[in-house]
C-alpha cells in the first residue's frame, strides 16, 4: 500500500507501514472474522517520521487509532482510542505534520506531472491504469485523495461485485486473482525503480516523481479500497444466505461458551444441511474449522464428539479437507483414536477417512502414527468377530473395526502407506475382518485390500493369510458395491498362477461369469470383466468358463460398452482364444467383427489387447478369412504407426499369424502401400518387444521372395545384424528365425557375414532357451553355405566346442546341427584353416540338440533345400 | 449397626436396585456410613447426608461446580424431600447416577432441569440454568443478549410442539435424536472419567467383604 513510498529518505512520507497480519481472508479483509462483522477491515503499523508507530485499524466507518499491539501476544487492542477519520491519508496528515507535509509536496508533483504521466504509461500498465486515467480525466482539478477515492471506488465496485455471490467463492476468487496480478507485477518491478538516488537531474526527477505518483495511485488506490469496501460489504451482507450469519453466530457461543453452551451450539450447527456448501464454507470463514479442531483437544467428550460429527460432515467437501490439515486438524484426530470412548474413536476414523483423500493428508496421517492406531482399531472388530459367535457381540466394537478399515482405505491410495499398514500388521486383520458377516464391515475391508493388492508384497500376504478364500465368498453377497471391490481384489491378485487356481476352487468362476449378465452397473462390469480376464490367463479357467457360457456372453459385451470394460473384455476373449474350441466359439458368435472394429480406438491399453484377441483368433483359417475380408490386417497394419510401443508390438505379433493364415498372403502384405518400409523401420526401436515381434513378423513377411526382395532392398540385413548383439532370449530366438529366412535371397547371406551377425549368433547357443537353440542352428545352417561364414562359425564353435557338446548332451542328434558343421568341417579343411578338423567329426557323434523334436518340420524343409 | 441389619439392609436394597450387585451395594452402604459417621442410630433422627455434605461429594468426587446444578442434583437424590439423602436414596441414586439407562438418565436430568417441578423447562428456568455459559464480553451491550440467544436456539432445537417450554416428551424426543443433548442444560451426570475413577475406588477389594 504506502510502503513503497515509506523510508529513510527525505521525499518519503512514512517510515515504514505494514499490516499487522499477512493473513488475507478470501473476502480481502484481513481483520478476524469477529472483528469483520463490526465492519473492521485490517489493522495497520504506520511509522511516521515524527511520531511513534501507530496502530490503526481501517474499517468501514473510517480510520481510528485503535489500543496498539501488545508485543508479547501479538494481539490487538481493538478499543478506539481516537477520533474516525475518513481515510488513512487524511488520520496520517492529522497525526504526523510530517507526513501532511511530504504528502503536499507529492500532491503537488502529481498535479504537474498529470498530463506527462498519461502517455508515460508503459503499455502492459495500460490495462491497470485505465482505471486511474478515466479517474483523473473525470475529476479534473480535484485532488489527489478524491483521486484515489474515485479510483477506489471505480474499482472496488468491479472488484465487489462478484463477492455480493458467497456461493460462488471459488470464481471469485480466481477473479481477484486476476485482478491482483497486475499489480503484483509492479510490486516485482518496484526494486528495479528504487535504486539509491543519484543526483536527479531535472529530467530524471520528473520521471522518478511521476513513476512514484503513479504508484501512489495505484497503492493507495487499494488503501482506499480497504476504506469503501465495507460499504461494499454491507451491501453485499444482503445477500449472504441467512445461514451465514446464524453460523457466525453460534462459532460465536463455540469460542466465547462453557461446556453446556458448547454442546448446544454444535448440535445446532448440526442441524445446518452440513452437505450444503454454503454452510460448509461458511463454517470455515468464520473461523469455525479453528474452533472445531480446537475442541479435539480438550477434555470434554461430548464437545469432541458435537465437533467431530460436524467435521465428518464438511469434510466431505474437498477444500475444506486441504484446510482441515493447514489448520493442523490430523494430528489431533489421529490422538483422538486413542480415547477409550468407542464413539469417538468411530468419528475420528470416519473423519480421517475423508480427509485422508488426497496425497498431503494421507501423508501426515502415517507421519503422526495414525496407521499404526487405525489397524489397532481393527483389533476391536477383531474380539467382537469372535463374540458374535457366542451372539454376545457390541455392535460398537464392530462400528470402531468398520471407522478403522474405512480410514485405512482411505490412506491405503498411497504406496508408502500401504507399506505402514502391513508392517503393523493390518493383513492377518483385514483377512480375519473379511471372515465376519456385516456388509457395512466388508466393504471398507475389502477395499483396502484391493488398493493394496497392486503391491507384490500384498499379494502373497493375501495368498497366505487365504484371504482369496473370503474374496469368493463374498462375491456372493447381494451388495453391488462388495461385489465390484471383490472382483477387483481378484482382478489385481489373479496376476498370480496360484491365485487363479485358488480363485476356481473356490468356486469363484462360475459366479463372475453369471455377474456378467448384469450390464447395468458399468463399474462394476468392469471389475467382473477384470477378474475373468486375469483369471483367464489359465486354461484351466478358460475351460470352466466356456463351460459357464461366459465366452458368448463376454462377445456380446464387445458392444456399448464403456472403454474400462471393454479393455478387461478383449483381454479376456484374448487369453479365451488361445484355445481352438473358443476360438471357434468366438467365431460362431460373431465376435470376430465387434473386435476388429475395436482396431480403430485410441485407447492404448484397449488397443494392446484387441490386437492380441485378433491375432489369436487368426490362427484359425477360417476366422481369418473373416479378419481379411474386414480389412483387418490393413488396420493392424497401420497400428504399427501408434505412438505406444506396446501397441506397437502387440500389433506386429498379431500380424504374425495373420500373414501365416492367409491364401496369397504375400500380395496382400505388398498391398500395404510404404508398410514393408514401415516394418523394416521397426527395427531401428530401442523396445526389445518391438523388436521381438518385428522380428517374427520379418520371418513371415520373409516366406514370400519378392517380399523378401523388397525388404532387402529396405536394408533389412544390416539392421537385424545390428541386433546381433542381444542377451534377450526372446529377441534372440525371433532375430535369429529372421536371418535364417532372410538368407534366402540373393547375397544375403554373405550380407550377414560381412555386417559380422555370424559370431553373435554362434555365442546364442550358450542360451538356456531350447527355442533359442533352433532358431539359431537353423540360421547357421542358412549362413553355413558361405564359405566365410563357415570359417567365423568354426572359429567361433571350435573354441566353444566342449560346451556345445555339454550343451547337446542328452538330446537327439540334430540332423540341422550336423550339416551345419560337417559343412563348416568341410570348408575349413579345405581353406586350410581347420586346426580341428580331426576332432569334429569326431565329436559329431555327441551333438546333440534339445528340439530336434521341434524341428523336425525344419529339418524336412532343410533336406528338400 | 450391628452385621445382622446390615445384612438385611444390604439385602433389601440389592433387590430393589437392579445396576449393581451385592457386592457393589455393600461397598456403597459402607461408603455412605463412613461418610455420614459413625452416629447410633436414635428413633426419629433421619441419618443421611445433608445438603452440604452431599453438595461436597458432588463437587470433590465427580467434579460438578455448578451450585445450582449440585442444588438440584441433591433434589433429585432426596427423593423424600426431607433435606437429607438417606441410605436407600443414595443407593438408587448413584444406580441411575453411575449405572442408568438413557431411560431412567433422561427421567433424571429432566427432572433436575425442571427447577420448579412444573413438569416443563420453560425459558426462564433455560435462562437461568445458561446464565454462565458464555464468556461475558465487555463489548457487548446486553451481556444476556448471548444467553438469551441460545434459549432460543435450544428451544428452536428441543421444542417438538412449539409452546415455548418443553415438556418431557419433547425433552425424550430431542435427547433420542441426540444423545449430546442429555445434559443440555449443565452437567449434572459425572464425567465419564471421575465415574471410572469413583467406581475403581469405592469397588476395588473384592476380598474384603466377599464372606459378607
Amino acid at each position: 500500500m504506502l510502503k513503497n513510498f515509506s523510508g529513510k529518505g527525505e521525499q518519503t512520507v512514512l517510515e515504514s507501514i505494514s499490516y499487522t497480519s499477512d493473513y488475507e481472508f478470501s473476502n480481502g479483509c484481513r481483520a478476524p472474522p469477529w472483528r469483520q462483522i463490526h465492519g473492521e477491515i485490517c489493522y495497520v503499523l504506520v511509522k511516521p517520521h515524527d511520531v511513534e508507530t501507530l496502530c490503526i485499524t481501517c474499517s468501514a466507518e473510517g480510520v481510528f487509532l485503535n489500543g496498539g499491539k501488545t508485543d508479547n501476544e501479538g494481539e490487538i487492542n481493538y478499543e478506539r482510542k481516537g477520533e474516525i477519520y475518513k481515510d488513512l491519508v487524511t488520520f496520517l496528515k492529522e497525526k504526523s505534520a510530517k507526513f501532511s507535509e511530504n504528502m503536499s509536496k507529492q500532491e503537488k508533483r502529481f498535479s504537474d506531472k498529470k498530463e506527462k504521466k498519461e502517455p508515460t504509461n508503459e503499455p502492459p500498465e495500460k490495462e491497470e491504469a485505465a482505471p486511474v486515467q478515466k479517474a483523473i480525466t473525470g475529476s479534473g482539478k480535484r485532488t489527489l485523495e478524491k483521486n484515489q477515492i474515485n479510483f477506489g471506488k471505480s474499482q472496488m465496485t468491479k472488484r465487489l461485485e462478484p463477492s455480493l455471490r458467497w456461493k460462488a467463492t471459488v470464481r471469485f476468487k480466481e477473479y481477484r486473482s486476476l485482478l491482483r496480478d497486475p499489480q503484483e507485477e509492479k510490486h516485482r518491478r518496484r526494486p528495479e525503480r528504487s535504486g539509491p538516488p543519484v543526483k536527479p537531474g531535472r529530467a530524471q526527477l520528473v520521471r522518478k516523481s511521476t513513476e512514484k505518483i503513479e504508484e501512489i495511485v495505484s497503492e493507495s488506490s487499494s488503501e482506499s479500497e480497504e476504506d469503501e469496501e465495507p460499504l461494499d460489504r454491507q451491501e453485499a451482507n444482503a445477500d449472504l444466505p441467512s445461514e451465514y450469519w446464524q453460523i457466525q453466530k453460534l462459532v460465536k457461543y463455540l469460542k466465547g461458551g462453557n461446556q453446556t453452551a458448547t454442546v448446544i451450539a454444535l448440535c445446532s450447527m448440526k442441524d445446518f444441511n452440513l452437505a450444503q456448501e454454503t454452510c460448509q464454507l461458511a463454517i470455515r470463514d468464520v473461523g469455525g474449522l479453528e474452533v472445531l479442531i480446537n475442541l479435539l483437544d480438550t477434555d470434554e467428550v461430548k464437545c469432541k464428539i458435537g465437533s467431530l460429527k460436524i467435521l465428518k460432515e464438511i469434510s466431505h467437501n474437498p477444500q475444506i479437507r486441504r484446510n482441515i490439515v493447514d489448520l493442523g486438524g490430523l494430528p489431533v484426530m489421529v490422538n483422538t483414536l486413542d480415547s477409550p470412548h468407542k464413539s469417538l474413536k468411530c468419528l475420528a476414523a470416519e473423519t480421517i477417512a475423508n480427509v485422508a483423500k488426497f496425497r498431503r493428508a494421507r501423508q501426515a496421517v502415517r507421519r503422526y502414527g495414525g496407521i499404526t492406531k487405525l489397524v489397532a482399531l481393527l483389533h476391536c472388530g477383531k474380539s467382537s468377530a469372535e463374540l458374535a459367535q457366542s451372539s454376545l457381540y457390541d455392535a460398537r466394537d464392530v462400528e470402531v473395526a468398520r471407522c478403522g478399515a474405512l480410514a485405512l482405505w482411505s490412506c491405503s491410495k498411497s504406496y508408502t502407506n500401504k507399506e505402514a499398514i502391513r508392517k503393523a500388521g493390518g493383513i492377518p486383520l483385514l483377512a480375519r475382518l473379511l471372515k465376519t458377516s456385516h456388509e457395512n464391515m466388508l466393504i471398507p475391508v475389502v477395499g483396502t485390500l484391493q488398493e493394496c493388492a497392486s503391491e507384490e508384497n500384498y499379494r502373497a500376504a493375501i495368498k497366505a493369510e487365504r484371504i482369496i478364500e473370503n474374496l469368493v465368498k463374498n462375491l456372493n453377497s447381494e451388495n453391488e458395491q462388495l461385489q465390484e471391490h471383490c472382483a477387483m481384489a481378484i482382478y489385481q491378485c489373479a496376476e498370480d498362477k496360484e491365485t487363479r487356481d485358488l480363485v476356481r476352487l473356490h468356486g469363484g468362476l462360475k459366479r463372475l461369469a453369471s455377474l456378467l449378465d448384469n450390464t447395468d452397473n458399468k463399474e462394476r462390469l468392469a471389475a467382473v470383466t477384470g477378474a475373468i480376464w486375469k483369471c483367464s490367463i489359465s486354461k484351466e479357467n478358460v475351460t470352466k468358463f466356456r463351460e459357464y457360457k461366459a465366452i458368448e456372453t463376454l462377445v456380446g459385451l464387445l458392444t456399448d460398452q464403456p472403454e474400462e470394460v471393454l479393455v478387461n473384455v478383449v483381454g479376456a476373449l484374448g487369453e479365451c482364444c488361445q484355445d481352438y474350441e473358443n476360438r471357434v466359439l468366438v467365431r460362431k458368435c460373431g465376435g470376430i467383427p465387434p473386435l476388429v472394429n475395436l482396431l480403430v480406438g485410441v485407447n492404448q491399453a484397449l488397443l494392446v489387447n484387441v490386437t492380441k484377441a485378433v491375432g489369436a483368433c487368426a490362427v484359425e483359417p477360417e476366422s481369418m478369412m473373416i479378419i481379411d475380408r474386414l480389412d483387418g490386417v490393413r488396420l493392424l497394419w497401420s497400428l504399427l504407426k501408434n505412438p505406444h510401443p506396446e501397441v506397437k508390438a502387440s500389433a506386429a505379433w498379431a500380424l504374425c499369424p495373420c500373414i501365416q493364415n492367409t491364401k496369397d498372403a504375400g500380395e496382400m502384405v505388398r498391398s500395404f502401400v510404404g508398410g514393408l518400409e514401415l516394418v523394416v523401420n521397426l527395427l531401428k526401436s530401442d523396445n526389445k518387444e518391438v523388436l521381438a515381434s518385428v522380428c517374427a513378423a520379418i520371418t513371415n513377411i520373409a516366406k514370400d521372395q519378392e517380399n523378401l526382395a523388397v525388404i532387402t532392398d529396405r536394408g533389412v540385413v544390416p539392421l537385424l545384424s545390428k541386433l546381433a548383439n542381444t542377451n534377450n532370449d526372446k529377441l534372440r530366438r525371433h532375430l535369429a528365425e529372421a536371418i535364417s529366412h532372410c538368407c534366402m535371397w540373393g547375397r544375403n547371406r554373405v550380407a550377414f557375414g560381412e555386417y559380422k551377425a555370424v559370431a553373435p549368433l554362434v555365442h546364442y547357443l550358450k542360451s538356456d532357451d531350447p527355442n533359442v537353440h533352433r532358431a539359431t542352428a537353423q540360421a547357421l545352417y542358412q549362413l553355413s553355405e558361405d564359405a566365410d561364414n563357415c570359417v567365423t562359425i568354426h572359429e567361433n564353435g571350435a573354441v566353444k566346442r566342449r560346451k556345445m557338446e555339454n550343451l547337446f548332451e542328452n538330446c537327439h542328434l540334430c540332423q540341422r546341427k550336423v550339416e551345419t558343421h560337417l559343412r563348416c568341417v568341410a570348408r575349413s579343411a579345405r581353406d586350410g584353416s581347420g586346426s580341428a578338423a580331426g576332432v569334429m567329426p569326431h565329436g559329431l557323434h555327441r551333438w546333440k540338440c534339445s528340439v530336434c523334436t521341434v524341428t523336425r518340420r525344419g529339418s524336412k524343409d532343410a533336406s528338400s533345400q | 449397626m450391628n452385621r445382622k441389619k446390615l445384612q438385611k439392609l444390604t439385602d433389601t436394597l440389592t433387590k430393589n436396585c437392579k445396576h449393581f450387585n451385592k457386592f457393589e451395594v455393600q461397598c456403597l452402604i459402607n461408603l455412605f456410613y463412613n461418610m455420614v459417621g459413625d452416629v447410633t442410630e436414635r428413633q426419629g433422627m433421619v441419618t443421611g447426608l445433608d445438603r452440604n455434605a452431599f453438595r461436597n461429594i458432588l463437587h470433590m468426587t465427580f467434579g460438578m461446580t455448578d451450585d445450582m446444578i449440585m442444588d438440584r442434583v441433591f433434589r433429585g437424590f432426596d427423593k423424600d424431600n426431607d433435606g437429607c439423602v438417606n441410605v436407600s436414596e443414595w443407593i438408587s441414586g448413584l444406580s441411575v447416577f453411575l449405572r442408568g439407562t438413557l431411560e431412567e438418565k433422561m427421567k433424571y436430568c429432566f427432572e433436575v432441569f425442571d427447577l420448579n417441578g412444573d413438569g416443563f423447562i420453560s425459558k426462564e428456568e433455560m435462562f437461568h440454568m445458561l446464565k454462565n455459559s458464555l464468556l461475558k464480553q465487555p463489548s457487548e451491550e446486553d451481556p444476556d443478549e448471548g444467553i438469551k440467544d441460545l434459549v432460543e436456539i435450544t428451544l428452536k432445537k428441543m421444542d417438538h410442539d412449539h409452546d415455548g417450554k418443553l415438556s418431557f416428551s419433547d425433552y425424550e424426543q430431542a435427547v433420542r435424536e441426540e444423545t449430546l443433548l442429555l445434559e443440555a442444560f449443565g452437567p449434572c451426570l459425572p464425567d465419564p472419567k471421575s465415574e471410572m475413577e469413583f467406581e475403581a475406588q469405592v469397588f476395588k477389594d473384592p476380598n474384603e467383604f466377599n464372606d459378607i
